[in-house]
């Protein structure tokens, strides 16, 4: 087998038999009601993972996601509030601010040759403090339109719903696996994350590349924004606190390579699916405290870069023998 | 000797001005500012309590300097804090002495540092990956030591390292400027200090020199896990008490944000801790000010990616090219200058 597919067949792997254990000592969990909360109840999480998984992927970080996600959802609810054009337009209106605010950042990455972390962090700062100061409380929306838009599922057999928000997750995953695999910005994606110096002589527009790929970050997190404004019906400012921490988590259990170049966008769902699968089982056991979700990620953060390291390490001794 | 203290002069100089610049406007907003009183044998003021208030960034930021001069990163120190924060609690709340408190605590930083600096000096790991795992896993053990609650504790002498004072001066105070002290001439009168920043620029060359660059790295991040321990202890006494979820929450993010400011720069090499002390400084002032000016705590954050950026641009390769540029065209001046003096 190519080695590439290693870290995705093994996240895969995991996924089926973590829910072959769950299901083993609860047998409720198989069930399509089950299945159809993981969808809804991540579902902002996994459109902002996208977004991190090409920012990844090209060799970067991106730490502003939870930030813009907050900023998005206060966005809204004060547009809302104040006056009374209709959420759509809003929805554009942010999604047209959010992309604005990545491509800034990508081009001041590229035009200041700074690292992507410090820039993305001043960006998270930025964004948290934006939307302070447009309201520091929470806020609620209460458009008719939202609730028509929360009441939109896809009954499944057996009760399980797929809500818009779970099926928007999953329609954002497959335009992310057919951009990333059938697009030349892909392509170029790609090579950025193989070594910047390679794909410039290769011809790929390192500045344009960059801009995109932060500019879809952004425009992705105001998506993950209006999608967790759907979920909670608010916009607070405090909200999504670390979310951007999440997302990483999610990208390299997911077995996207941290220092770019490999991976795919169908792993981040699997790494999606493996965090969203702890957490719905700690409540079916009720006992166990949340934090262990925090400990299990973090150890399973660690046996992929482990992973990892030992790929990379068997593939350059390969090629060494070849 | 007055020539290494002119290249500290000038070295210091930016990070100064800046604090000085900030602390004027300030003052203008809020006269009174400069103040200063002595009541029971303790300073009291506005100058001092940005000190105070500014000890766990100030601590973070001198385990931070040496991480960040090695081309590395940590990002657990946060957590690590609300670790320590709670193992202090634990040892102390079930009857250990203050002593061996302390003991445990220290080792337990020195303990998480060991194992980020084995992360990435062994297993070779990025740093920004190899610390993430205990950013996330982190406040997840603090949580399991506390058993979730707030663990709060009576005992005088810890509280004392929070909210006592020695020689007129708060507690948190003379630990870090005293640690602070004890780490820069640690690596200023030996030769540490040159080959951190060797290490820095470029490791396998330095390797191949004969630096022994895997002791070296993990010295660095068991440094910082140390400050860590020490922020995480002021911390708790602060607030006789340890609280997993906020305590060092995103103090990471400032710490990183002191040692930027203070001019080192995030590819490694060249690194000074005085001035990432002034940067946590500098950065205390801002929340300070903010606070004491009456502005709304609301534009904190915005202010603050406005010294980043402001910051990034001073520092980016373009920029410097262009001062290059700009002070070569006027170098001839200042060549005559510096002949009449």
């Amino acid at each position: 087998m190519n080695p590439r597919y290693l870290p995705l067949t093994a996240t895969i792997a995991i996924f089926l038999i973590a829910y072959a254990v769950c299901i083993a000592q609860y047998p409720n969990m198989l069930s399509t009601r089950v299945i159809g909360n993981l969808l809804t109840d991540n579902a902002f999480l996994g459109i902002a993972a996208v977004g991190m998984t090409f920012v990844i992927l090209s060799g970067g970080i991106d730490l502003s996601i939870g930030a813009v996600i907050a900023f998005t959802g206060v966005f809204l609810a004060v547009l809302l509030q104040a006056t009374s054009i209709h959420p759509l337009v809003a929805f554009v209106l942010a999604l047209a601010i959010t992309t604005a605010f990545g491509a800034l950042m990508g081009a001041i990455i590229h035009h200041l040759e700074m690292p992507p972390f410090i820039v993305t962090l001043a960006g998270m700062f930025l964004a948290r403090g934006m939307a302070f100061v447009l309201s520091i409380d929470s806020i609620p929306i209460k458009h008719p339109f939202y609730a028509t838009l929360k009441s939109a599922y896809y009954k499944l057999p057996g009760g399980g719903r797929i809500t818009l928000i779970g099926g928007l997750m999953l329609l954002v995953f497959a335009l992310g696996i057919l951009i990333a695999h059938r697009t030349r910005f892909g392509a170029n994606v790609y090579a950025l994350g193989g070594g910047a110096p390679t794909a410039r002589l290769m011809g790929v527009p390192i500045g344009r590349t960059t801009i995109g790929i932060y500019a879809l970050s952004g425009f992705l997190a105001g998506l993950s924004g209006i999608v967790f404004s759907l979920y909670t019906s608010a916009g607070y400012s405090l909200a999504t606190v670390g979310v951007e921490l999440d997302a990483i988590a999610a990208v390299v259990i997911g077995g996207t390579l941290l220092t770019g170049g490999s991976g795919f966008i169908a792993g981040t769902l699997v790494g999606i699916l493996i965090q969203g699968l702890i957490q719905t089982y700690i409540t079916f056991d009720g006992s166990l405290s949340s934090w262990w979700t925090k400990i299990l990620i973090g150890l399973l953060l660690f046996a992929f870069i482990l992973l990892q390291k030992g790929l990379i390490l068997v593939t350059d001794r390969r090629r060494r023998h070849a | 000797m007055s020539t290494t203290l002119k290249a500290y002069a000038v070295r210091l100089f930016p990070q100064v001005a800046a604090l000085a610049v900030i602390l004027l406007m300030v003052s203008i907003a809020f006269p009174g500012f400069f103040k200063l009183e002595m009541q029971n044998g303790r300073l009291y003021g506005s100058l001092i309590d940005i000190l105070n208030r500014g000890a766990p960034v100030a601590l973070l930021a001198i385990g931070m300097t040496v991480v960040i001069a090695t081309k590395g990163i940590d990002l657990s120190v946060g957590a690590v804090m609300a670790i320590c924060g709670a193992v202090a609690a634990a040892a102390i709340t079930s009857g250990h002495s203050l002593a061996m408190t302390l003991l445990i605590t220290l080792g337990t930083g020195i303990l998480c540092g060991l194992w980020n600096g084995i992360l990435v000096a062994v297993l070779d790991i990025q740093p920004i990956i190899a610390t993430l795992v205990l950013m996330v896993a982190g406040r997840g053990i603090a949580q399991l030591i506390t058993e979730g609650a707030i663990l709060t504790f009576n005992d005088a002498g810890l509280i004392f390292i929070g909210s006592g004072a020695l020689f007129g001066l708060p507690m948190p105070v003379v630990i870090w400027l005293a640690f602070g002290l004890l780490v820069a001439l640690l690596v200023r009168r030996t030769a540490l200090g040159m080959l951190i920043e060797a290490l820095g620029v470029n490791r396998r060359a330095s390797m191949l020199s004969g630096v022994s660059t895997g002791v070296l790295l993990i010295a660095a991040y068991v440094l910082s896990g140390l400050c860590a321990a020490l922020a995480g202890i002021i911390a708790a006494a602060d607030i006789r008490g340890a609280d997993a979820n906020n305590a060092g929450l995103w103090l990471e993010l400032d710490a990183i944000l002191a040692v930027v400011v203070g001019g080192t720069s995030l590819l490694g090499g060249r690194f000074s801790i005085a001035a990432s002390l002034i940067g946590a400084l500098i950065i205390q002032s801002v929340n300070t000010g903010i606070l004491l000016s009456g502005f709304p705590p609301e534009f904190n954050l915005i202010i603050k990616a406005a010294i980043i950026v402001l910051i990034l641009v001073i520092q980016s390769p373009r920029a410097q090219s262009a001062f290059v540029f700009l002070s070569r065209a006027r170098a001839p001046v200042k060549k005559t200058a510096g002949e009449a003096k």
